[in-house]
């Protein structure tokens, strides 16, 4: 454009010409944009969308051999799994995995946030300490920890002198073990030892995350609190947490997908276990389809373990959604 | 503020202890790998070693060798590839926004939470039909389809952060969606890919599903090979201790030397930037 002319005021009418001409040019660009999104768009849509849709429709299948079968099964592999001993202790192991799990990340990332928050000195030396265990493998983890929580050798060496000892993740307890099905129901206490190490590796998420949402509430705040005569305890009890709710919803959230679809830490710890007390879906499902071959029965586990996950992770990527519109 | 003097030094000690239960595993990993054979005995696991002797670490290497090679052909193609995609969808999504396109970023988001086994099957099917079952090509090809959504989700916030005026003032001077890209938003995109790089890096050298499921033998990632010694009863313990150590060192070395763009990616993966 001449600039001498830009400079002058534009008429109602040249304006409209302008925002026309943007407007066709936008137009021509937007569908550049949308053809760079659309082969990310059609592998989503088949990779994901169209995967897990043929994954129900083999769970639906009587494919339970080496050679596809695909005539209709109906719910028949979903009653069976319901029946079977093995994924009805997966259910109630996953169960209390979870909640162990994704409890003690939450106090303890809580807790270690706060401490960090002192102004302590060497800071960055704790920060990397509680931290690093999150950029290994879950594989390294559980080599690691299946030695250390080896009933007959690691912490027990010292556990043992005071009487502490215990048979860690061989130990086939069920606490309080109610009969429920064909299994004894209640905390498998061989699952704690799996929690330790699942902990060992994930708080630094939940530190991370509770240490960002400390630096960024702002001191006034907790000025306020301790003016109206608050005392420290009470200033982080009834200001500071209820302020951190939403990055509790965050890692609650987090790691409930990871826990529900755990499969690595496991079958390289421990396995399933004595009486499958250590089995979680994610075991089964690998063992079943691919030792096994029934293939019809591990699609089945697949689209529960996936059900289970949706639960927690649909309502939250819409709720975020609407928070950023 | 800072919770009161008298009680520093409790405070200390609180973290000194938890410092040592995240430093026992890394303890006993080096101590046992770096013992010579006759000291080799569970029951002195915890004692520092009389001499240092590195045999355990060639017998982990000459059995991982291969297999680290096989990481590091899959990892830094898969890494680089979906970085770009993601670079390019997270600027669509960000800077081109138009009708419906939130919605099918919330649909590309699902794409990262669901368990892989959901896709294994068919997956494996699709792999052989076009002849890329048990091929690091076909593992990277996998990676990069279902690193799509993380690497989407972190250049979209990454981008969300350059003012919209940069973008209007540059098209104003005539610039159309790819010279804005490669000449404004790339140079600016520095931190973003050492973040994303850093994140896909680390997840697909660490991961273990798809690898044993998609790969047999001589095809396999390391981490497979290093379930597999640990599996096997005629391994020696403080073979496997150092196995787990080279097989964890790339990954570590990366944290070690560029931590905090690591813990970036890590709360950028929390879906809200």
């Amino acid at each position: 454009m001449d600039p001498v002319r830009s400079s002058v005021k534009h008429t109602p009418s040249e304006l409209k010409v302008a925002t026309k001409r943007t407007k066709k040019a936008l137009t021509k660009d937007h569908l550049m944009a949308i053809g760079f999104l659309t082969p990310s768009l059609i592998l989503i849509a088949v990779f994901v969308y169209g995967f897990i849709g043929w994954t129900g429709y083999v769970s639906l299948s009587n494919w339970n051999s080496l050679v596809p079968d695909f005539s209709f099964a109906g719910l028949q592999n979903y009653i069976y799994l319901f029946k079977d001993f093995r994924f009805q202790a997966d259910l109630r192991n996953t169960l209390f995995f979870t909640i162990l799990f994704i409890l003690t990340v939450i106090v303890i990332g809580i807790v270690l946030a706060i401490l960090l928050d002192q102004k302590i000195r060497q800071e960055s030396l704790f920060r990397n300490i509680f931290f690093f265990p999150m950029a290994l493998s879950f594989v390294v983890t559980g080599v690691v920890w299946q030695w250390l929580l080896n009933p007959s050798t690691g912490v027990n060496l010292f556990l043992s002198k005071i009487g502490l000892d215990s048979k860690w993740y061989t130990d086939t307890t069920i606490i309080p073990g109610v009969s429920w099905g064909k299994i004894e129901f209640g905390i498998p206490v061989a699952i704690i030892a799996i929690v330790i190490a699942a902990v060992w590796q994930m708080t630094g998420f939940s530190v991370a995350m509770y240490l960002a949402g400390l630096r960024g509430i702002p001191e006034e705040v907790r000025e306020a609190a301790r003016i109206d005569g608050a005392s420290e305890f009470q200033v982080y009890w009834k200001v500071i947490l209820p302020l951190l709710r939403p990055i509790t919803i965050s890692v609650v959230i987090i790691m409930a997908h990871i826990s529900l679809k755990i499969f690595d830490l496991i079958y390289a710890m421990t396995g399933s276990g004595a009486n499958y007390v250590t089995d979680v879906p994610g075991v089964y499902m690998y063992e079943t389809t691919f030792r096994g071959n029934y293939y019809a029965n591990g699609a089945a586990i697949a689209i529960i373990m996936l059900l289970s996950v949706a639960i927690f992770i649909v309502p939250y990527l819409i709720s975020s959604r609407k928070g950023e519109s | 503020m800072v919770i009161r003097t008298i009680t520093r030094p409790l405070l200390y000690l609180l973290l000194i202890a938890f410092s040592l239960f995240y430093l026992m595993p890394v303890y006993v990993m080096l101590v046992t790998s770096l013992k010579p054979l006759d000291q080799i005995t569970l029951a002195q696991m915890w004692q520092l070693p009389t001499s240092i002797d590195f045999s355990s670490y060639s017998v982990a290497f000459t059995k991982l060798a291969p297999n680290l090679m096989n990481s590091l052909y899959l990892v830094i193609p898969a890494t680089i590839i979906s970085a770009l995609l993601g670079a390019l969808n997270g600027y669509v999504l960000s800077k081109w926004q138009f009708k419906g396109s939130n919605t099918l970023f919330t649909a590309i988001l699902f794409g990262m939470f669901i368990p892989y086994q959901s896709i294994l099957i068919p997956l494996i099917q699709f792999l052989r039909e076009i002849g890329l079952y048990n091929s690091i090509a076909g593992l990277v090809f996998v990676h990069v389809v279902y690193g799509l959504p993380i690497t989407t989700l972190m250049f979209r916030n990454f981008y969300a952060s350059i003012p919209v005026s940069m973008i209007e003032s540059a098209k104003i001077d005539g610039a159309g969606f790819m010279r804005i890209f490669i000449h404004i938003m790339m140079p600016l995109s520095i931190t973003g890919f050492v973040v994303v790089g850093i994140w896909q890096f680390t997840n697909i050298w660490n991961e273990f599903l798809f690898a044993v499921t998609i790969t047999t033998s001589d095809q396999q990632p390391v981490m497979v090979a290093l379930q597999n010694l640990s599996g096997s009863q005629i391994v020696q313990w403080n073979v496997q201790m150092a196995g787990a150590l080279l097989a964890a060192l790339p990954t570590l070395l990366v944290y070690i030397l560029l931590g905090k763009f690591f813990v970036k990616g890590l709360l950028a993966g929390s879906v809200k930037g």
